[in-house]
Order: structure tokens, then C-alpha cells, then sequence
């Protein structure tokens, strides 16, 4: 396969027959927090860090949004939408943060968003519970510029390399171009014939800081969960 | 008093927030980084907004502790959201004494509850006039930028 990310990628984007609009277009973010300065502070940083934010106080405002909601399903289809990142808080009245991740998760449309937690606690059983269900990262709260920029990365990551599935996913694991990125790819693609899936040098990439949401690339047989750096942390720090 | 003396004065008082410990300078350094040319005023939005939001969760504290029996998980629970917004906002002498207050909802200690609302609201209360000083010290000492 060509070494050239940037040709592969082209080729990749007539395969998955992308239009250049999609790809040009800024993150969209739906922020879902109670609080009302905090939902402005974090449509602020998002802004700054050119995403569209569409911000809602609620759970369940957010699963009314995204179209999931049972009681209140709008007759006007959702396939349009497209939400790259959801980024909620965790203590919230009436739905909590994990429900509503859990909810997105079970959702055929939008699990493959990426779906951050926030929560001015550090617990680690939350973190674990919150990664175990499928959360992208967990992020100490207050959010910082340098937190929100991270979570650009991986949205960036996602939209420069392309989407497979039509309706609102973003597949950030299967679709990353090493060359382009220089971070090793994740497990199996959803393509079979994929050229990306099979290209991995972790030679190239530079160890990320533990710190990092980047998820790293377990070798192929390990589950997912394993891609979280917070697990990762945890693990090399076990006795 | 000309521009360089009323930017001095806003620099001094910023200095004086953060050596008294009534601001977290890595918190507010961080909103403030969120201010450009669009949005000059964002931290005093922000700071606004938290005053306007901290009127309503007091009112609910303050119904929830004069309501009989305390419901002291819904007394904790508001309080925790109001603190989550001191956070936010870097207020910790605020956000001290909301600890306080949430200690003594774990212990269900309606006294020591009501004892440290009043804490809670004074700090609440000064930390509001030194704002208010340091963001019209802000605006007059930009004013005589623009002239």
C-alpha cells in the first residue's frame, strides 16, 4: 500500500465516495451539562477550538436532540445530523452522565460518536464504570483549553481520514492513516479490504503522554477497553 | 488618571485577588485565555452569570434547610452543584466553605448547615465586590484605551 498517507487517503475518500463538504466542515460538539456556567465555559473552549456546539442542560434534551428519545421522537428523521464528539457531565439531575453514554452506546446511529465524561469528582470506580461503557475519556473537571484541544485531536482524526457509515458516526478507531497522524492504527477495520487497518508502525508514533486521550492500539486479539489511556495508566501502575 | 496608572490598578487588584486566595490564578488564567477581540468580556460574563445562578441555588438551598424533615441528599446535592460553579469560576475561599457546608449534610447536622450557609454567602458576597471593583476598573481602564 502507498507510504504516502495522503494518496491512500484520496484514494480511500473515492472508495467511501466522501464529498468534500463533509470533510471541511467544523466539529460538531453536543455539550450536555446542568450547569449553567459551565455550559457556557464549555461552549466557549469548544468554540475557541473552532467546533459548533450545540449545548443542552439535560440527558434527556440530549437524547430528544440526537433523536433517541422514546417519548418524544421528532417525525422528522435525524440520519442528517452529524455530532462528532459528546462530551457530558456525569452529576446531573434526572439522567446522569453514564446513563446517557449508556443510551448512546445502545443506539445503532450514534455509539461510534465519541462520548467524553466530565465530573469535578476523581473517582477512579466512576472513571471505570464510564470507560467500561464505552467512554472515549474522562475529564477531571474544570475542563481546561489544553483538555478540549486534546478531544479536537481525536475528532480531527476521525474527519481527515473519513467516515464509513452514513447517519451521524464517527469512527475514530478504525480509519486512522499512521503516515498522516503518526499514531498507530487501532484494531480491526470495519473494512475487510482496508489497506489502513493492516498498516501499523508504532516506530513512527511518538509515545503518547499518559495524559493523552488518544487511544492507543492494543494488539489485535485485546478487547477495545484496553485502548483507554486512563486504563492503561491504571494497569502499568498495578503491582 | 491616565490609562497606564487605571491598567496598573487593574493589575494590582488582579494581583490582590489571587495573593488573598479569593481566585485560583491557574482557574481565572483560563477563562481569561478564552477572552479575544470578539469576546473582551467573557470572564465578567461568566462571573455575571454565576452571581445571577447563584441567587437561584441559594433560594433552593435555603427551602430545602427550612423544610422539615431536612432532606440533607438534596440539600448535598444542590450545594454540589452550586460549588461545581465556584469551581468553574476559581472562587476558592467559596468554594472552601461549601465543602464546609457539604460536611455537615454528611453528617446531618442541620446547624452546622445553617451556620456554614452563612459562610458561604459572605465569602459569596466580598468575593462579588472585589470583582465588580476589578471589572469596572477593567472597563474604565479600556475606555481610556479607545479614546
Amino acid at each position: 500500500m502507498a507510504r504516502n498517507g495522503v494518496v491512500s487517503w484520496r484514494r480511500m475518500s473515492e472508495k467511501l465516495d466522501l464529498s468534500p463538504p463533509l470533510v471541511s466542515e467544523e466539529a460538531h460538539v453536543l455539550a450536555v451539562d446542568d450547569s449553567l456556567v459551565d455550559r457556557k465555559v464549555i461552549e466557549r473552549l469548544l468554540k475557541i477550538s473552532s467546533c459548533k456546539v450545540t449545548a443542552v442542560d439535560s440527558g434527556r434534551r440530549a437524547l430528544q436532540f440526537l433523536g433517541l428519545d422514546e417519548e418524544k421522537s421528532s417525525t422528522v428523521g435525524f440520519d442528517g445530523l452529524k455530532v462528532d464528539l459528546i462530551i457530558t457531565d456525569y452529576c446531573m439531575p434526572g439522567m446522569t452522565g453514564y446513563e446517557l453514554l449508556k443510551k448512546i452506546k445502545e443506539s445503532s446511529t450514534f455509539k461510534e460518536v465519541p462520548v467524553v465524561i466530565m465530573s469535578s469528582e476523581n473517582v477512579l470506580a466512576r472513571i471505570d464504570r464510564c470507560l467500561e461503557e464505552g467512554a472515549e475519556d474522562f475529564i477531571v473537571k474544570p475542563v481546561k483549553l489544553a483538555d478540549v484541544k486534546r478531544l479536537k485531536d481525536y475528532m480531527t482524526t476521525a474527519r481527515d481520514v473519513g467516515v464509513e457509515e452514513s447517519g451521524g458516526g464517527m469512527n475514530k478507531r478504525k480509519l486512522r492513516e499512521p503516515c498522516d497522524l503518526m499514531m498507530p492504527t487501532s484494531p480491526p477495520s470495519i473494512l475487510p479490504s482496508s489497506p489502513l487497518s493492516s498498516s501499523s508502525s508504532p516506530s513512527k508514533s511518538p509515545s503518547p503522554p499518559l495524559s493523552s486521550s488518544f487511544s492507543a492500539p492494543a494488539s489485535p486479539s485485546s478487547p477495545s477497553s484496553l485502548g483507554s489511556p486512563i486504563r492503561r495508566l491504571k494497569m502499568t501502575n498495578a503491582d | 488618571m491616565d490609562r497606564n496608572q487605571l491598567q496598573r490598578q487593574v493589575a494590582l487588584k488582579r494581583s490582590f485577588l489571587f495573593e488573598q486566595c479569593y481566585l485560583d490564578p491557574q482557574q481565572f488564567v483560563q477563562l481569561e485565555e478564552l477572552q479575544d477581540d470578539a469576546n473582551p468580556n467573557f470572564v465578567e460574563e461568566i462571573v455575571t452569570l454565576f452571581y445571577k445562578d447563584s441567587a437561584r441555588l441559594f433560594q433552593k438551598i435555603e427551602q430545602a434547610l427550612y423544610s422539615r424533615p431536612i432532606d440533607f441528599a438534596k440539600l448535598d446535592d444542590y450545594m454540589h452543584q452550586f460549588k461545581g460553579s465556584t469551581s468553574s469560576i476559581g472562587a476558592i475561599k467559596v468554594k472552601n466553605e461549601c465543602s464546609q457546608f457539604k460536611e455537615f449534610c454528611l453528617a446531618a447536622n442541620a446547624d452546622g448547615c445553617v451556620r456554614a450557609l452563612e459562610r458561604v454567602k459572605q465569602e459569596h458576597q466580598t468575593l462579588r465586590i472585589h470583582l465588580e471593583n476589578y471589572f469596572q476598573l477593567r472597563r474604565q481602564a479600556g475606555l481610556v484605551q479607545r479614546v
